[in-house]
């Protein structure tokens, strides 16, 4: 374990991280210019993710690090998420029901 | 039975014994200390101060109330007290209480640690929390906020006079100092465990306290960003809630509430933690339900995020998301339960003995069971419809929250009081001040119960002419609270030079604090770093074994 | 070399280093979710808007300058390598590289943050600042919705289909040195201006008003935590001067690199979410 927690990674593997994620970024704004309806959404977060997943698992060390660390990580994404899904709930279900005041007056 | 570090308690006749209290007593000793008992003992007078200044508005409030008409305080006055008494209440004495004191007294002692995981961090979250509170007193003494605790906008962020940006400011500080606690504990107790200290020979206390940590890591951000856009729209003029832009005022309730639900749970859960450890201790018996009790303290704290649009049903909030919310509110009420239940199962042929903590936590279970279940007569949606908004929930809440979590605090620092201040407090006025605050609590808030069903709105300096002696029986009731409360914040300190010198183990009670530390404990908690070999509550003298 | 219980490094409370290290990991992670939740209200806030506002939300990205946008998000990125390389040398305990790779990282955080300042500069000179003297004349496509003035708007809310400014030069290759982001911010008439109800998409400016607003909170509070990350960068540069630290012991600049990555995470949502709305 004390191996892990220090481990030492090759500046290779981090430019080779670093020339992964400017690809990324070079194809979030090309899909950006695609219309892909709501798809571009989906697209570009997805990309993003993809991105910070790399960032979280190589230049901050989580592939390394005891487990415990990813449910820290990834439950703060989750939780953020839920706080997201929830709360759109509300918006986007108003009107639904008659004589429900619906939301976009 | 009592372990060797234990006998340190004795000192030759002449000689002083050290520990944390004395072993420095200069000024900076107490200001720059990395002691986490020391920073429990600061965080306990800058609480205390806070509940009395909640105790006073309320106490005027309490007075205007009396009579049906408006007449010993404005309007606007009226408005300002019961802010000040929520905000003071709330951010600035019931969700630090039990974490920043008892907790930070406790967490190490209990698990065989020499102090929390980052103890500078643990003292500069007492200066933020200070610093967030003293931001907050600026407001107060300035001419007040009439916002109410929950800060609504458009109100709060474009109509109100008043110092609605330092009140925010305020919260948003001492939210940190909660943040950064709360972290400071996951940490600790995760990394520092005594060797033998697995996770389920762990007291309930540390589980509560757990479970809180987590809530206040992930709850409390949001506040804080909250009131960052509160200051922003009303000090910068960004539109961000304001309907003239087409800004949403629910957007705010939606993100004030984020948190403040689970808030709730950060004031509740350490007083579940108290209350498993004294009732264990006075009935001399292992916590029936170990397991049920620790894994419902992590459910509560994270089903308790799901449930906050409770707060919204009558806000425009769409009906769907109501049933969601209610659904889910009613589902965080069972491991609530779970916990009641276990508790009095562990009453039953236990061998009962009614110290004081053990009276107040007693009341505690009558009297949050009584709060917990008129939260759910709240969470049905008809239900609210009529309720919401009136002095039913004010009843409601002050059940859970003063009949619940001020009960457990009491409770608490009557438990540990020894171990703390290594000396007793009389025990008979005690008991009589705890008898006088249960019945002045109920007195004052069932009245309440009432008069809400009847319809009296909340946040009203006036009513309706057949309703005074309703909210007589109220301010009567108060009086008698206050009272009780008044006897307590005079015998503790009385103790502190007159009472008793205790011994290392009063109450005879199970658990690292009470076995293998003195009263109070040294400085360096342990003289010899403990290993832990048997479970949690491994009660034997007086145990029956059922 | 002092063994893992009596180093020099070791805090008194932790039993050992490794012990000591794990915790400042675990609670810097835990630091980091805390803020994952603090941004994550923004973020929210910007969900329930962009879904209720889609055009307006389109139409102010569009205002903004996807060539500084993408510029930054490179140098952020490229930061994000180099304190990488600053906590790889740190781990090797060489003194040197530390130093060379914080100042580069610092460096990089400070030409993000120059940008930062052309970007709200522009906005600026564009009276899209959220208040009471907010101006949204429209741009591109999209077009000031309604009849006249709408007070809450501000500022003029003259109706105009087509731009204010003069004509800039909309090549971006050639940023202009005073104006060179307006080339973009400006309203691109040459290129996509066509006749009223031909692809022209109506925007109420109160809701652009709530996308610029949202711009700067995000970006405003993105920047604030680079302004304390540089502030750090500082602080680290000193002690490692001091040869605070050794290949045993570089927690704090490990602990700041997570950090940094974080805000460098924070940036690499902010970019698209608020650059890339609606851009076909």
């Amino acid at each position: 374990m004390s191996e892990t927690e220090h481990h030492i990674c090759s500046v290779r593997l981090y430019v080779t991280i670093f020339s992964a994620l400017m690809v990324f970024t070079v194809l979030t704004v090309l899909a950006a210019s695609v219309n892909m309806g709501v798809m571009n959404n989906v697209v570009m977060l997805g990309i993003a993710v993809v991105k910070a997943a790399l960032v979280i698992s190589v230049f901050m060390h989580l592939k390394y690090n005891p487990k415990i660390l990813w449910v820290v990580a990834i439950g703060a994404f989750v939780w953020l998420g839920v706080m997201i899904a929830l709360t759109l709930s509300d918006f986007l279900s108003r009107g639904w029901m008659p004589n429900q005041p619906a939301s976009w007056l | 039975m009592s372990a060797p570090g234990v006998e340190a308690n004795e000192v030759a006749p002449g000689e002083r014994r050290v520990h944390y209290l004395n072993w420095a007593t200069t000024v900076k000793s107490w200001l720059l200390t990395l002691d986490h008992k020391r920073v429990c003992i600061l965080y306990l007078c800058t609480i205390t101060f806070y509940f009395l200044v909640g105790g006073v508005a309320a106490t005027l409030f309490r007075i205007e109330l009396m009579t049906p008409q408006g007449d010993f305080l404005s309007a606007e006055i009226y408005n300002k007290m019961f802010t000040m008494h929520g905000v003071a209440m709330i951010f600035f004495f019931l969700v630090p209480s039990i974490p920043a004191t008892l907790g930070n007294f406790l967490i190490p002692l209990m698990i065989g640690a020499k102090d929390v995981a980052f103890p500078r961090l643990n003292l500069a979250t007492w200066y933020i929390f200070t610093a967030g509170s003293l931001f907050a007193l600026f407001a107060i003494i300035n001419g007040g906020v009439d916002t109410g605790w929950t800060f609504y906008t458009p109100y709060s962020s474009t109509y109100a006079n008043g110092h609605v940006i330092a009140a925010t400011f305020g919260v948003f500080v001492a939210g940190f100092a909660s943040i950064l606690t709360g972290l400071n504990f996951i940490v600790t107790v995760h990394k520092m465990r005594a060797p033998g200290m697995t996770w389920f020979r762990l007291p309930l206390f540390i589980w509560a306290q757990y479970a809180t940590s987590i809530i206040m890591v992930l709850g409390t951000p949001v506040i804080a960003i909250t009131m960052v856009l509160i200051m922003v729209e009303r000090g910068l003029g960004v539109g961000i809630f304001d309907p003239a832009l087409g800004g949403d005022p629910v957007l705010f309730q939606h993100l004030f509430w984020f948190y403040s639900h689970p808030a709730v749970y950060i004031m509740i859960l350490p007083g579940f933690g108290v209350i498993s450890e004294v009732i264990a201790c006075f009935c001399r018996k292992r916590v029936f339900g170990y397991e049920f009790i620790a894994f419902s303290s992590l459910a509560i704290a994270i089903i308790g995020f799901f449930v906050w649009g409770h707060h919204l049903f009558v806000s425009s909030q769409s009906v769907y998301a109501g049933l969601i919310f209610s659904f889910l509110t009613f589902f965080v009420g069972v491991p609530t339960a779970i916990k009641i239940f276990n508790w009095t199962a562990t009453l039953y042929k236990g061998s009962v003995s009614f110290a004081t903590p053990m009276l107040y936590a007693l009341g505690f279970i009558g009297l949050f069971t009584v709060g917990g279940l008129t939260g759910l007569y709240l969470s049905t949606l008809a239900i609210d419809i009529h309720l919401h908004d009136t002095y039913f929930v004010v009843a409601h809440f002050h059940y859970v929250m003063v009949g619940g979590m001020v009960l457990a605090f009491m409770c608490g620092l009557h438990f540990w009081w020894p171990k703390i201040t290594g000396r007793m407090y009389p025990q008979m006025t005690a008991k009589f001040a705890s008898v006088v605050v249960f019945i002045g609590f109920n007195l004052t808030f069932f009245p309440q119960f009432i008069v809400g069903y009847l319809g009296m709105p909340r946040r009203y300096y006036e009513y309706p002419e057949q309703w005074q002696l309703l909210q007589l029986l109220s301010t009567a009731g108060a009086s008698v609270l206050g009272f009780g409360f008044l006897m307590v914040l005079c015998y503790l300190p009385y103790s502190l030079v007159f009472g008793k010198k205790a011994g290392p183990n009063p109450w005879q009670a199970k658990g690292l604090e009470w076995e293998e530390t003195t009263s109070p404990p040294s400085a360096h908690n342990f003289e010899k770093d403990p290993v832990v070999t048997e479970e949690a509550y491994a009660y034997t003298e007086g145990a029956r074994n059922v | 070399m002092s063994d893992a219980h009596s180093s020099p490094y070791l805090a008194h409370h932790f039993d050992d280093m490794e012990q000591q290290s794990q915790a400042a990991s675990f609670g810097m992670w835990i630091f980091l979710a805390q803020e994952i939740m603090f941004f994550g209200g923004l973020f929210c806030g910007y969900t329930v808007y962009r879904a209720k506002f889609p055009e307006a939300f389109s139409a102010g990205s569009f205002s903004l300058a996807i060539h500084w946008g993408l510029f930054n998000t490179v140098v952020l990125i490229g930061s994000s390598l180099t304190m990488a390389l600053a906590v790889r040398a740190a781990q090797l305990g060489r003194k040197a590289g530390i130093i060379k790779w914080l100042v580069i990282t610092m460096v990089l955080g400070c030409v993000f943050l120059g940008v930062k300042v052309i970007e709200y500069k522009a906005k600026i000179d564009h009276h899209m600042i959220p208040g009471q003297h907010f101006e949204f004349h429209g741009g591109g496509k999209f077009v000031v919705a309604g009849h006249g003035d709408e007070g809450a708007a501000g500022g003029h809310g003259e109706v105009e289909a087509t731009h204010a400014e003069p004509d800039e030069a909309t090549d971006h290759d050639a940023p202009a040195d005073d104006h060179g982001e307006t080339a973009a911010d400006v309203d691109h008439a040459e290129s996509t201006h066509e006749g009223n109800g031909h692809g022209v998409v109506e925007v109420d400016p109160n809701q652009v008003e709530i996308f610029v607003g949202f711009y700067f909170l995000m970006t405003g509070m993105h920047a604030l935590h680079m302004v304390i990350g540089v502030g750090l960068i500082i602080w680290l540069l000193v002690l490692t001067t001091k040869n605070r630290f050794a290949a045993e012991y570089y927690t704090p600049i490990e602990m700041f690199g997570l950090y940094w990555h974080f805000v460098d995470i924070v940036w690499i949502f902010l970019f698209p979410l608020l650059y890339l709305i609606g851009r076909h």
